[in-house]
C-alpha cells in the first residue's frame, strides 16, 4: 500500500485498448520526485498514449497509477493542478500575444494578477524575451515558441511537467539551449517526464524507457542500459530493442 | 481567446450583404410577365386591350400575332408567360353577351404563370368597363371573379427583413463557435487546456459568451439596414428584440460547440451544421408560412427554435407586441437556449 507515497509517478499493470488494438499493454514502472525521465519508443509504440492517461485525459482499460500522489483514475482533475504538459503539437494560441498566453495560463491554474506579474517577469529575463512581450505567437520563430510554451507549462510550479516530443523540428543549438530549461527545472524539484525521437537527448536523462509495441522492453539508466546491450550509444540500444518490434506503422 | 482577422468582417459584411441582396432577389413578388396577345378581332377595342396590358407595371406584352401556334412558339422560347387570345368579331359579339377571352398561363413557373394569368385577366376587365362606359353599352358585365390585389413588393420586404435577421444569428451564431472550437481541436490548443484544471462549465461559457456579443452586434447591424435602406423600423421595443436575440445566439451556439464536441474534423462539423441550418431555414417559417404545412410539419415547427424567434421578430417589428404578449415564445426559446447550452457542457468531455 502507498508504494507511490514517495514517488512523482508510479504506475501498475497500465493498459489502453482501442477496440481489439491494444495500445499500452500492462506497463508498470515508477519516477522519483526530481528525477528526468525519458520516454523513448518508436511511432506507434504507445508513448503518448500513455502519457496522456497520466495527465488524466484519458481513461485507463485497466491498471492504476499515481501522479504527484493522486489516482489517475478516480482524481484527474486533481492531478491538472499539480502538472504541466506540453504536447508534441505546439498548443499556446497563435492568435494571441505571448503576455496574453501566459495571463490567461496562469489565471486558469488560479494565479493571482500579482503572482502573474511577478512570474511573467521572471520568466521574460530568464528566456530574454522581454521585446517580444507584445509578439503574436505566430509570429515568433519556432524555437522561441517551444522554449515558451515550456515556461507556461511549468509557470504554476507544477510537481511534474510532461513534456511530449518538446524538441521535434528545432535545431540542435535550441534543443541544447531547451535542455538546459529542463535542467534548471529538475534542479528546482520538478519532476520531467519527456519523449524524444532524439537519442542523444537521452543521454541527458537520469533514466529511460524504451516502449515497444505497448510495452516497456528496457528502463534504466543511459550507462547501465548500455553496458546491458553493449553498446556505445543510446542510438544503438535503441536499434537493438526496437529491433524485436511486431508493429509496424 | 479568438483574434481570428475574418471574425469581424464576418459579423460586420454577412448582414450587410444578406440584408441588402436577398430583399431584392428573394421576392415572391411577379414582374416582367411576357404577355403574347392572340389578336383575331384586330377591333379598336382589342387593340386598347392590348395598349393597356403593356402600360401594365407587371406586364409586358411581347409579341401580337396571328396564330395560336405563333404564340405557343412564343411560350416555349420562353418569351411569353401568359398567352391571351381574342376570339374573332369579339367587340361585336360582346353587345350580344356572349364573347369570351382565353386566358393559358404557362405553368413551368407556376407562380408566375399563376399571377400572370390574372393580371391579364384583371387588366382585360378593365379595360372592358371602361371601353363599355365611354361607349354607353349598358349590356350587364360578365362575372368577374373578385381576385386579392397581389401588392406585395412593399409587404414583402416588410415580412422578410425581421425573418433575414433570423437567419444571420442562425448562421453566425451556429457556424462560428462551431468552427471555432473544431480549430482548436485541429491546432491542439484544446488538448492544452483539457490538461488544466479548468471545469467544463467555464470553458464552455468561455466558448459562448463572445456570441452572444456577436449576435447583439449582428442584430444591430441588420436593424440599422432594415432602418436605412428599407426604412423599417420595429414597432414594438428595442430591449424584446435584444432580449430574443440574446436567447437565441445562446442556442444556436449552444447547438454549435456540442457539434463540434461530436466532430472531429472542421468538414465533419460544416456538414452537421449545414443539415440542421436548412432544417431551420425550411421549417421555421422563413419562407414558407408554418400555417401552410402540412399537419405533421407543423408539429415538428414546435421543436425548430427560430420558428418562434421569427414569431418575435414579426410580432414587434410588424405589431409592436411587447414581452408580455409574446410570453409563450419567450418562454419556448429560453427552455432551448438552457437545453442547448446544457448540451453543449455535457457533451464536452476532458477526458477519453
Amino acid at each position: 500500500m502507498h508504494y507511490y507515497k514517495d514517488k512523482a509517478i508510479s504506475v501498475r499493470n497500465l493498459t489502453k485498448c482501442f477496440g481489439s488494438f491494444i495500445a499500452v499493454d500492462h506497463i508498470s514502472f515508477d519516477v522519483a520526485k526530481g528525477e528526468i525521465f525519458g520516454f523513448l519508443g518508436a511511432n506507434g509504440a504507445g508513448k503518448t498514449t500513455a502519457m496522456r492517461m497520466l495527465c488524466g485525459l484519458s481513461v485507463p482499460t485497466a491498471g492504476n497509477g499515481h501522479v504527484a500522489g493522486c489516482d489517475i483514475i478516480t482524481q484527474a482533475e486533481a492531478i491538472k493542478h499539480r502538472i504541466g504538459y506540453m504536447s508534441q503539437k505546439f498548443s499556446l494560441y497563435s492568435g494571441l500575444t505571448v503576455e496574453e498566453n501566459i495571463s490567461l495560463f496562469s489565471t486558469i491554474y488560479g494565479m493571482s494578477s500579482k503572482e502573474i506579474r511577478e512570474a511573467s517577469g521572471r520568466l521574460f529575463a530568464e528566456l530574454g524575451m522581454e521585446d517580444m512581450r507584445r509578439a503574436f505567437v505566430k509570429d515568433i520563430p519556432v524555437g522561441w515558441r517551444q522554449k515558451l510554451a515550456f515556461a507556461v507549462a511549468t509557470i504554476h510550479k507544477p510537481e511534474v511537467v510532461f513534456l511530449d516530443e518538446p524538441t521535434g523540428g528545432v535545431d540542435p543549438v535550441t534543443r541544447r539551449k531547451f535542455w538546459e530549461l529542463i535542467y534548471k527545472a529538475s534542479s528546482e524539484g520538478m519532476t520531467v517526464f519527456v519523449t524524444t525521437h532524439y537519442l542523444d537527448e537521452a543521454e541527458y536523462c537520469n533514466r529511460i524507457s524504451i516502449m515497444v509495441d505497448g510495452r516497456i522492453s528496457a528502463l534504466d539508466s543511459p550507462s547501465a542500459l548500455k553496458e546491458k546491450y553493449h553498446a556505445a550509444t543510446i542510438d544503438e540500444v535503441f536499434r537493438i530493442v526496437a529491433q524485436t518490434a511486431q508493429r509496424t506503422d | 481567446m479568438r483574434r481570428n482577422p475574418l471574425i469581424p468582417k464576418i459579423i460586420i459584411a454577412m448582414p450587410i450583404m444578406v440584408m441588402l441582396v436577398l430583399p431584392l432577389v428573394a421576392n415572391l413578388d411577379v414582374k416582367n410577365v411576357g404577355v403574347t396577345v392572340v389578336d383575331n378581332d384586330h377591333s379598336q377595342l382589342s387593340r386598347r386591350m392590348i395598349a393597356d396590358i403593356d402600360a401594365s407595371e407587371y406586364l409586358t406584352v411581347q409579341s401580337v400575332v396571328g396564330t395560336h401556334g405563333e404564340a405557343m412558339a412564343s411560350v416555349e422560347n420562353g418569351e411569353a408567360d401568359v398567352i391571351l387570345t381574342i376570339p374573332p368579331y369579339y367587340s361585336r359579339n360582346l353587345s350580344g353577351g356572349n364573347a369570351e377571352l382565353d386566358i393559358e398561363a404557362n405553368g413551368v413557373n407556376a407562380t408566375k404563370g399563376m399571377l400572370g394569368a390574372q393580371y391579364v385577366s384583371q387588366s382585360a376587365m378593365a379595360t372592358l368597363s371602361q371601353w363599355r362606359s365611354e361607349n354607353s353599352i349598358s349590356v350587364t358585365m360578365p362575372e368577374t371573379s373578385v381576385i386579392n390585389l397581389y401588392n406585395p413588393t412593399l409587404n414583402f420586404r416588410n415580412y422578410m427583413i425581421p425573418a433575414l435577421i433570423v437567419v444571420l444569428l442562425i448562421i453566425i451564431c451556429g457556424f462560428l463557435p462551431a468552427l471555432n472550437l473544431v480549430s482548436e481541436k485541429e491546432s491542439g490548443t484544446i488538448e492544452a487546456m483539457n490538461v488544466t484544471p479548468v471545469s467544463r462549465f467555464a470553458f464552455v461559457l468561455s466558448k459562448l459568451i463572445p456570441f452572444w456579443i456577436v449576435g447583439l452586434i449582428v442584430v444591430t447591424v441588420g436593424m440599422i439596414i432594415g432602418w436605412l435602406v428599407y426604412g423599417l423600423t420595429p414597432t414594438g421595443s428595442l430591449g424584446a428584440i435584444y432580449l430574443v436575440a440574446i436567447l437565441f445566439s445562446l442556442t444556436m451556439s449552444g447547438l454549435g460547440v456540442a457539434i463540434a464536441n461530436k466532430s472531429a474534423t472542421m468538414l465533419q462539423s460544416i456538414f452537421v451544421m449545414f443539415a440542421f441550418i436548412m432544417i431551420f431555414q425550411l421549417m421555421g417559417g422563413l419562407f414558407t408560412p408554418i400555417r401552410s404545412m402540412p399537419e405533421w410539419a407543423q408539429c415538428i415547427t414546435y421543436a425548430i427554435p427560430p420558428r418562434y424567434f421569427i414569431e418575435i421578430m414579426r410580432s414587434v417589428y410588424l405589431k409592436g407586441a411587447g414581452i408580455i404578449d409574446l410570453w409563450p415564445q419567450y418562454t419556448a426559446i429560453a427552455a432551448f437556449a438552457v437545453f442547448f447550452s446544457a448540451l453543449a457542457a455535457i457533451t464536452y468531455s476532458k477526458r477519453s
